[in-house]
């Protein structure tokens, strides 16, 4: 059974055994706006939580996506090198950023559950 | 902490009620984009006709018979010799030569018409002030809007009769509603497109009756910054500072034969040096090879690891579906064709250096 849980940041961590799957939210892809490249920047790399692993370039400007938990970045979408503009038609499935070696589980009880993240964003528009 | 208050333009309500994501810009809050986004608007400007509200920027009125003579003590172009009615790009010049701001002059007649960006309006009518001896309006009570795109002539024109005679860089006086408008063939997008300046109280009823034109559509500063590169076009703070000189930022064209010979502004004689013995910088066109946009501070590099420049804008261009920059580089590695690096994430990039603009202007000509 896999579970889904979300930063601050706005990404979505789908997890399975001691392996995560990162993208990003419908929110995030929303403030983003056309989403025109995408890059990875830590592949095969061991990351802390709350580093950037990637970037997203929409028209007008870069941001990074970070690594909701600790651990080696082991896979990286290459459907987003040729269509980046998945990132906004389809982020929380066929859009999914980088998998992640889960190396800290504790970490996954800092981050919010789908009822928690929709409050979360509830209260920033 | 204390809340800066941001100056708004009128349309500031009818932004909101049409789904804008407002943003603060030069110190007012301006809309960055609407629903269609910035892409979906900019190819939107490109095929039909894109709304922009420019009313943030300055519009400066002078009044009298010989205010283009004067003016010219700060500007290095030739403003004597446009006709009534005649629009003309320039720049205002510190004493090294270095750009102030660019602006847009109108001859009217009897007077002239200025338009200022909005994060140096100030600076500019200080400027004015201290140097001209004639009568100086700050237009606050007139919002400005552009109509930018192939279908803006047809669109305007049903709307302001009259309108589809004037040629690229002329501007006329017509009427809405029964109150004088300006109209000038102009704006910056490289588009066939239209600039009114028009009375606070009736730009919402202007902008309504616009947008009754399905091919009308609402564009943010985000597609306008996208749209202006494509153009080539400079953006003053970024591309254009008081750290370059006309020349240098491959503006020469807005100086002409009898102010070349004749001076009389800021900075003429760095100018005129910069002309006759050339200069170590210069502004050009930057095409990165890969599909990565190059931002504005990415550092330019030669072959072989020496720094030779910087990126002053650069994004992903819309209509040609790849990355577009502009920037400055030593003046050995301007020549078109030149293979350049840009450092972008700690990564050296290819990219050459290309002729400006990246899409060819549409403007009407006589």
């Amino acid at each position: 059974m896999s579970k889904i849980y979300f930063s601050k940041e706005h990404e979505w961590i789908e997890v399975e055994d001691d392996l995560g799957t990162v993208g990003i939210t419908l929110y995030a892809q929303q403030q983003l706006g056309d989403i025109v490249f995408a890059e990875v920047t830590k592949l095969k790399e061991k990351v802390l939580r709350n580093d950037d692993v990637a970037v997203v370039e929409s028209v007008k400007a870069a941001s990074d996506i970070f690594a909701p938990v600790s651990g080696t970045v082991i896979e990286w979408n290459d459907l987003l090198d040729d269509a980046p503009e998945t990132l906004n038609s389809d982020p929380t499935n066929s859009g999914w950023v980088f998998k992640i070696t889960i190396d800290a589980p504790e970490e996954l009880q800092e981050l919010m559950d789908e009822a928690a993240y929709n409050k979360f964003i509830e209260e920033l528009k | 902490m204390p809340q800066i208050k941001l100056d708004k333009t009128p349309l500031e309500m009818f932004h909101k009620e049409h789904g804008a994501t407002m943003v603060e810009f030069a110190g007012y809050s301006m809309p960055l984009q609407y629903q269609l986004g910035i892409k979906g608007e900019h190819l939107h400007t490109r095929s039909k006709s894109g709304l922009f509200d420019v009313s943030h920027m300055g519009q400066i009125r002078l009044k009298g018979e010989g205010v283009l003579k004067d003016l010219e003590s700060l500007v290095p172009s030739d403003l004597q010799g446009l006709e009534v009615g005649a629009m003309r790009y320039t720049v205002f010049t510190n004493e090294a030569g270095g750009i102030l701001d660019d602006l847009i002059v109108t001859r009217g007649d009897g007077y002239a018409l200025l338009v200022l960006n909005a994060a140096s309006k100030v600076a500019g009518l200080e400027l004015l002030q201290e140097n001209l001896d004639c009568e100086i309006e700050l237009m606050n009570d007139s919002a400005l809007l552009a109509l930018q795109g192939p279908a803006s002539v047809k669109i305007l024109n049903t709307l302001v009769p009259g309108v589809d005679k004037l040629f690229f860089l002329q501007s006329a006086e017509f009427t809405f509603l029964g109150s004088a408008i300006t109209v000038s063939r102009s704006g910056y997008t490289g588009e066939d497109g239209f600039e009114v300046s028009i009375s606070k109280s009736d730009v919402r009823k202007f902008v309504e009756a616009l947008l009754n034109d399905p091919d009308v559509a609402l564009v943010g500063l985000g597609a306008r910054d996208a749209l202006r590169l494509e153009a080539g076009l400079c953006l003053y703070g970024q591309d254009l500072s008081k750290d370059v000189t006309p020349v240098e930022a491959s503006l020469s064209w807005v100086i002409n034969k009898r102010r070349r010979k004749e001076g009389n502004f800021p900075g003429f004689e760095a100018i005129k040096e910069q002309l006759v013995n050339g200069i170590k910088k210069c502004r050009v066109g930057v095409s990165p090879f890969g599909k990565a946009p190059a931002r504005a501070g990415c550092e330019i590099f030669a072959d072989g690891g020496r720094k030779i420049g910087s990126i002053t804008s650069g994004g992903y261009s819309p209509t040609l579906e790849r990355p577009i920059a502009m920037g400055y580089v030593e003046e050995v590695f301007s020549k078109i064709g030149t293979e350049v690096l840009l450092s972008v994430r700690g990564k050296y990039l290819p990219a050459r250096i290309v002729d400006l603009p990246f899409v060819s202007p549409k403007y009407f000509r006589k």
